[in-house]
């Protein structure tokens, strides 16, 4: 579903964020990505939804490679790819309800149809009470399970997650952990990109790790003792 | 936990997104631009002050030209009737005698550019001129009558048509017999090339104010878009086409656009009730039944369609300009 052919990125500014990485992700996986801060772990993510293009090589989703996508089919793209940003990307001049239902409005679903898929994803991050509320007025870990709900509001093909449970308690993490594996289980790509290793360490999914840009594959455990 | 969505099978979870029948779509696709519609007009009026600052720029803007337009309707609608007033005289020299001058009278009608001519001959254009002047007894003791024969005629082009006007004066000055050809209301001439003078200067001056109209309408939606940079961002983030980005702007423009033209409504008509009583009494001075005109309907649906057109039109500079450099970083 996702595959990363010796891809580097450069930054204008002279920086290489990723270093010749190649990877492939299958349909069905859930696959977590590690790795210190700054390593590219964000660098990686915008490289699949089209916030960044690659210096090198090729990446390729659901068989498209992304480098022969027009700048129209991009927001097409962009629907099929559900993102958790990890600065949420919430919109503090509408409720939760209306940012939950952005990508339902974009996508074309009326509003009646767009309305009953948010409730159903607020249900399941638990928000249902704070539809009404301004995101701002909700805590780091609410606001991450709003950017949670819009990410799957409109049930894409990839599900990405900058370190979703970055601002959770351990109890809630798990149960947000729990809610990836479960689209995961109905066919949803999840990759999962966190420093949470204690997290990690419970799960039993494949991990990948970045270090300064490089791909190790393999447990994190074995990854770190190498450095 | 789960809902209805997550117990399809694997494989369908990509195609559950785009299930929407087309029916639907088109139905969402309306239901969607009356709420872009409606959002945009309550955004405005949210920003009372400086929304009302903006239609009052464009409302001036377009009311300039928009009386200019009405003060020459009203004038061309006064002097309608003031082309039969020209008239051309034709003197004839003394050798022509009387049978000859009714003669070219005659002729002279039967052409296809003369509505009407009259031959005046020397002894009535004598009697004539004591009956008007008063001057009869000084005039009886004249020893020869002093006056020429005149045809007089009534040209039909109508005296808007300058230069087929003088075309004409110089073929009946040229006649056998004629001595000078004489236009009598060169003023009126003149009056309707005022006029159309005045029709260009007001089609410039709308054209100028016009391209203001665009430039503010164009620089208030710029700020807008300023303004909405991260909503922008992330819309653009979770899968929004240009056109739905551009959206909401356009609608901007269209709702500055209209209220432009509804403050130039409204100035325009505070202008013309100002003015009606002043031209009543100079009309009843006069002796006419003139009154002053307004838009009228169709002339107030134009100012609509001009507004909105423009402030369109300024959004749509604004957003090619400026929405393409805002993209998620
Ligand atoms: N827009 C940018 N311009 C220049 N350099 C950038 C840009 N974005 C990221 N970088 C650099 O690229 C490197 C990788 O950044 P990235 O955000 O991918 O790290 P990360 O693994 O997500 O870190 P963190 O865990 O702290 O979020 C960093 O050194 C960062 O400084
Ligand atoms: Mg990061």
């Amino acid at each position: 579903m996702i595959q990363f052919d010796a891809v580097s990125k450069r930054y204008p500014s002279g920086h290489e964020a990723l270093n010749r990485v190649s990877f492939r992700i299958e349909r069905d996986e859930m696959v977590f990505l590690t790795g210190h801060s700054g390593a590219g772990k964000s660098t990686l993510l915008k490289l699949i939804m089209l916030m960044e293009q690659p210096s090198n090589g090729q990446v390729l989703v659901d068989g498209q490679n992304l480098r022969k996508l027009g700048r129209r089919q991009v927001p097409y793209h962009r629907r099929r790819v559900g993102v958790v940003f990890q600065n949420h990307q919430l919109l503090f001049d509408r409720s939760v309800f209306h940012n939950v239902a952005l990508p339902l409005l974009i996508a074309g679903y009326h509003p009646r149809e767009a309305a009953r898929r948010v409730r159903a994803a607020l249900d399941k991050v638990g928000l249902l009470k704070k539809e009404t509320c301004n995101p701002i007025t909700l805590s780091g870990g609410e606001q991450q399970r709003v950017g949670i709900a819009r990410a799957v509001v409109n049930k894409p093909m990839v599900l990405l997650a900058d370190e979703p449970t970055g601002n959770l308690d351990p109890g809630l993490s798990s149960e947000i952990m729990h809610l990836f594996e479960q689209f995961n289980q109905v066919g949803v790509t999840v990759l999962i990109a966190t420093h949470d290793l204690a997290l990690i360490a419970r799960m039993p999914n494949r991990t990948m790790t970045l270090r300064d840009g490089q791909l190790f594959q393999g447990q994190v455990a074995a990854a770190g003792a190498g450095s | 936990m789960s809902s209805p969505g997550h117990r399809r099978g694997r494989r369908e979870t990509g195609a559950v997104q785009s299930k929407a029948t087309l029916a639907d779509r088109l139905d969402a696709w309306r239901s969607h631009h009356g709420l872009v519609a409606t959002e945009s007009l309550r955004r405005l009026l949210r920003a009372p002050g400086a929304s009302l600052l903006t239609w009052m720029v464009i409302g001036i803007a377009l009311a300039l030209p928009a009386s200019l337009f009405v003060a020459l309707e009203n004038m061309q609608q006064l002097t309608a009737g003031w082309d039969g007033a020209a008239r051309v005289s034709l003197f004839l020299e003394d050798s022509v005698n009387e049978e000859a001058g009714r003669r070219l009278g005659q002729q002279l009608a039967r052409r296809e550019d003369v509505a009407q001519s009259v031959y005046v001959s020397r002894q009535a254009a004598l009697e004539e001129f004591s009956q008007l002047s008063g001057f009869g007894a000084l005039l009886s003791e004249l020893p020869e009558n002093p006056l020429p024969a005149v045809v007089v005629l009534q040209p039909s082009l109508g005296a808007s048509s300058v230069a087929a006007m003088e075309q004409l004066l110089l073929q009946l000055g040229q006649l056998p017999g004629v001595e000078l050809a004489q236009m009598d209301m060169k003023w009126v001439q003149r009056l309707y090339s005022l006029m159309a003078l005045g029709k260009r200067i007001s089609l410039a001056l709308a054209f100028l104010l016009g391209l203001g109209v665009l430039l503010v309408a164009g620089n208030t939606i710029r700020l807008a878009i300023e303004n909405r940079r991260d909503e922008i961002v992330v819309t653009k983030l979770v899968g929004g086409t240009d056109a739905y980005v551009r959206r909401p702007f356009l609608y901007t423009g269209l709702w500055y656009g209209l209220g432009g033209s509804i403050v130039a409504w409204l100035l325009l008509t505070l202008l013309l009730w100002w003015l009606d009583d002043p031209v009543g009494i100079l009309a009843d001075l006069y002796d006419s039944s003139f009154e002053l005109q307004g838009l009228g309907v169709s002339g107030s649906l134009s100012l609509a369609l001009a507004g909105i057109v423009l402030g369109l039109a300024g959004a749509w500079l604004a957003v090619t300009r400026h929405l393409g450099a805002i993209e998620p970083r």
